[in-house]
């Protein structure tokens, strides 16, 4: 592994006394896709959320051990700095009650840009870096809420593109949505990857077969504490992992 | 038929009967106003007590243009001071302060709603009427449209504040998330989509606010003057506009009701049917916004 | 470097100077929203500390224990209106709570009926919630001028606890008929289902199971309305009278603690006394809301032990 973007160091997380993730040490390589997975409540979606501090929103939450993006430990940069570098998609699309435009538009806005003009360039480039120009691009001024939930996951990564950051991650995108509209987001991650790196919590094997570079397991010990098992490219982890658990969970003997 | 299974049905019509008495109090409180006012408006005539700016029982005068201006006006001097502090306040509780400072100050603003009208009113005689004096403007009496403001903002402030704190509450988190993910300051996310999405609730908190202004009497009574006159600048300076003594509706109302017999009750009676009308419309304007916002809710 | 990275460079440059400019904006905008909050409260302490601190000095065991001696002097003490008040809301009480009870019961337990299919109940029932809420925002002065048109005038009550009370209760019941309805939706509706399958009918659900399930809501309402009743002043101002005296019977004028500031305020300008009113007042007033809190946090607690 050449180049790593994030990293985390014996990194553990605790809700009030509840230790929910415990001493993680990965290193996330750039502009590749990393998919996180294991069974639900094992901490992946907690263990996404500390790279752009969205845990922080959460009141109780502690940290020890690092984390670093670029080598820098996040906990020195400022939350909203860094969430402008660390861009996120939710599980469920979560449009603003506004126009397709405005949605686009609402993080070039907030991050200082008023001219018109170069807005109206950014809502094309991120819509068509999105997949969804072709299809929106008569109606743009329609309520985001309008699209289908499809398109509104893909107006959500072209709104988080809009903000040029250098990461995304995404929560379960295609949880909500169904098979076409499941493959159209995947086919969009894979050709994503050749400028962001994108870290990609999903609860379905297949889908981190298909698109992920690499691959990391997650797994609960019996205090309900989330634990990283194993993490590699995602062939060797799926044709030859290394641990029993791995084994036992992507062959389907429990999860 | 068991006796139980009568008793049963005897008592569904007893409790249909109490939810009913809602309906007939609402219909009697129109007949009777109205109907003890049909003297007036058929003696004096409609546009002669809309539009009269006289107001002299004495001598049979009954226009109520005057009480209609001051009683817009104190609302308006009401609003423009109560609704940036309660909105702040809002704010303040639903997305700034810590828990232990919203148990310190959501309390308060309960209390604030609790405190007799009486109370306040003489709050303002006592402190604000005579600070109000010591403007050095000709004719100023410490009594009029400011005390009034002031006294009716802080009256309106926790109406107006805590349903706009359940709008802002009532926004759905993920278009927080969604915001700071983005990387929105808190401040952004609350200007640009926080309050924007809460707008309808917002609205009608200061809908109603403006409805509570217009129905409040005893305060209004006790540090606005109650000179029957149209509210008008003290000298060339338009501010002195609010120095001007005023008489709203409902002070018209309380303060001759008493004494007051024949066209001159009636007239009483004609200003309560005009305050109604103006209560009825605010009240339902504020209810179709939350409707309006309910239904838009569901077609998300 | 190509185009495209160096102009993603450019970007994130002039993202992290607005950012500096945003955190600065932010701080100004928080800084004055805590201000806002720290306004209200001050407020709250000025009128509440000034009216207990000016009134505490009129306030004695003498003051509260005798009667006003009447005429423009503002002597004497505040004894009859403090029994006045309490007559007034017992009387009030009295009235508006089975009312409003009833109608909460109602309005929440039988509308969902099956038996109700007729369409003259449905929309009887709407309209009922319609008015309640029509109520809730008619202004005190416009319940006075009713009960001074119907219950003083009309039905010649004059102007008396009776004539006050009825006014009154118009007044409050809205506030009973939602807080009650609150408290029945909060029932789980297992309680009901247990009930009727052993057997019992309708009414023995509600008043065996559901309605003690409900009680403190219901309190919680009526306390509401006490503090109401205290603290309304013009609605009592045009049906009350206003007489110093302590009424015998109900066709008796009389004059609320609040009504009696008014009255020391406006004609006698004896303010001294006025805040020693309203500091009793106020007691009254925080006394009931403590009072609110205490029932409320058992309420919730009862309904987690429930879940």
């Amino acid at each position: 592994m050449k180049d790593t973007k994030l990293e985390t160091i014996n990194y553990s997380l605790y809700y009030g006394k509840f230790r929910a993730l415990k001493d993680i040490s990965i290193k996330i390589p750039k502009n590749k896709v990393t998919a996180l997975i294991g069974p639900s409540g094992c901490g992946k979606s907690t263990f996404l959320r500390s790279f752009n501090r969205m845990n922080d929103l959460i009141p109780g939450v502690h940290t020890e051990g690092s984390v670093l993006i670029d080598g820098e430990d996040i906990f020195k940069v400022d939350p909203v700095a860094l969430r402008q570098n660390v861009g996120m998609v939710f599980q469920k699309p979560n449009p603003f009650p506004k126009s397709i435009f405005e949605n686009i538009a609402y993080g070039p806005r907030v991050t200082g840009l008023k001219d018109h003009h170069k807005l109206e360039e950014i809502v094309e480039r991120s819509l068509r870096s999105a997949a969804l120009w072709d299809e929106v691009k008569d109606n743009l001024g329609k309520s985001g809420l309008d699209l289908s939930g499809g398109q509104q996951q893909r107006m959500c990564i072209a709104r988080a593109l809009a903000v040029e950051p250098t990461v995304i991650l995404m929560d379960e995108p295609a949880a909500s949505l169904d098979p076409i509209a499941t493959l159209k987001i995947e086919d969009l991650i894979h050709e994503l990857s050749a400028n962001y790196t994108i870290v990609i919590v999903t609860h379905n094997m297949q889908q981190a077969g298909r698109v992920a570079d690499f691959t990391a397991f997650f797994l609960t010990d019996e205090s309900r504490t989330g634990q990283l098992v194993e993490f590699n490219e995602t062939k060797t982890i799926f044709t030859n992992p290394r641990d029993r658990r791995t084994e036992d969970y992507i062959t389907g003997r429990f999860g | 038929m068991s006796g139980r299974m009568i008793a049963d049905k005897v008592v569904k019509y007893i409790l249909f009967a109490s939810a009913i008495i809602s309906i007939i109090i609402v219909l009697a409180i129109g007949f009777f106003i109205f109907r003890e006012s049909i003297e007036a408006w058929t003696e004096l005539g409609i546009g002669e007590i809309l539009f009269g700016t006289v107001w002299r029982p004495g001598i049979d005068q009954y226009g109520i243009l005057a009480m209609i201006a001051g009683s817009l006006s104190v609302t308006f001097g009401a609003i423009l001071l109560g609704v940036p502090l309660a909105l702040g306040c809002a704010i303040f509780l639903a997305e700034i302060a810590p828990a232990g400072v919203q148990a310190v100050v959501r309390p308060a603003v309960q209390l604030l709603a609790g405190i007799p009208s009486v109370v306040y009113g003489l709050f303002g005689m006592v402190i604000l009427v005579p600070l109000i004096r010591n403007i050095n403007v000709p004719g100023n009496s410490g009594y009029g449209l400011l005390a009034a403001s002031i006294v009716l903002a802080v009256m309106i402030l926790p109406t107006i504040a805590s349903i706009a704190e359940d709008a802002i509450r009532a926004v759905p988190e993920n278009y927080r998330h969604g915001s700071l993910a983005l990387g929105a300051t808190k401040w952004q996310t609350i200007t640009r989509v926080i309050l924007p999405a809460g707008k309808s609730g917002i609205i009608a908190g200061v809908i109603l606010g403006v409805g509570r202004a217009l129905g409040e009497t005893m305060a209004m009574i006790m540090v606005i003057g109650n000179s029957a006159i149209m509210p008008r600048p003290l000298s060339s300076n338009p501010l002195t506009f609010f120095l001007s003594q005023a008489r709203t509706l409902t002070g018209n109302i309380a303060v001759e009701i008493n004494y007051a017999t024949g066209i001159h009750e009636s007239a009483l009676f004609a200003t309560g049917v005009v305050l109604f009308g103006l209560i009825i419309v605010v009240n339902a304007s504020a209810r179709w916004i939350i409707r309006t916002q309910k239904y838009v809710e569901k077609a998300n | 470097m190509d185009e495209r990275s160096s102009e993603i460079a450019l970007i994130h440059k002039a993202q992290a100077l607005n950012l500096k400019k945003e955190q600065r904006r932010q701080s100004f905008w928080v800084a004055l929203m805590w201000l806002f909050g720290l306004i209200t409260v001050s407020i709250l302490i000025l009128v509440v500390g000034y009216v207990l601190l000016k009134g505490g000095t009129a306030i004695n065991w003498e003051f509260l224990t005798t009667p006003p001696k009447g005429g423009l002097s503002g002597e004497g003490g505040i004894s009859t209106t403090i029994g006045t008040t309490f007559y007034l809301v017992g009387l009030t009480l009295l009235i508006a709570t089975p009312l409003g009870v009833g109608a909460a019961m109602f309005l929440i337990e039988y509308a969902g009926e099956q038996s109700l299919g007729s369409k003259f109940l449905r929309s009887m029932i709407s309209v009922a919630n319609f008015a309640v809420e029509t109520l809730a925002g008619i202004p005190s002065i416009i319940f006075g001028l009713f009960g001074y048109a119907l219950f003083v005038s009309t039905l010649k009550f004059g102007f008396s606890l009776l004539s006050a009370a009825l006014a009154g209760a118009c007044l409050v019941l809205p506030t009973i008929i939602r807080t009650t309805e609150e408290a029945l939706l909060a029932v789980p509706n297992d309680y009901r289902r247990g009930s009727l399958a052993l057997g019992a009918t309708k009414w023995q659900t509600l008043y065996r199971v559901v309605l003690p399930a409900s009680t403190p809501g219901i309190i919680t309402g009526i306390i509401l309305s006490v503090g109401r009743v205290i603290s309304e002043t013009a609605i009592f101002f045009v049906t009350l009278g206003g007489s110093y005296r302590m009424p015998t019977s109900i066709m008796d004028s009389g004059r609320t603690l609040a009504l009696h500031l008014y009255y020391l305020a406006m004609d006698t300008r004896a303010f001294d006394k006025a805040m020693g009113t309203g500091a009793v007042l106020v007691v009254m007033i925080i006394l009931i809301n403590l009072l609110i809190d205490f029932v409320s946090r058992k309420l919730t607690a009862g309904v987690r032990r429930v879940r």
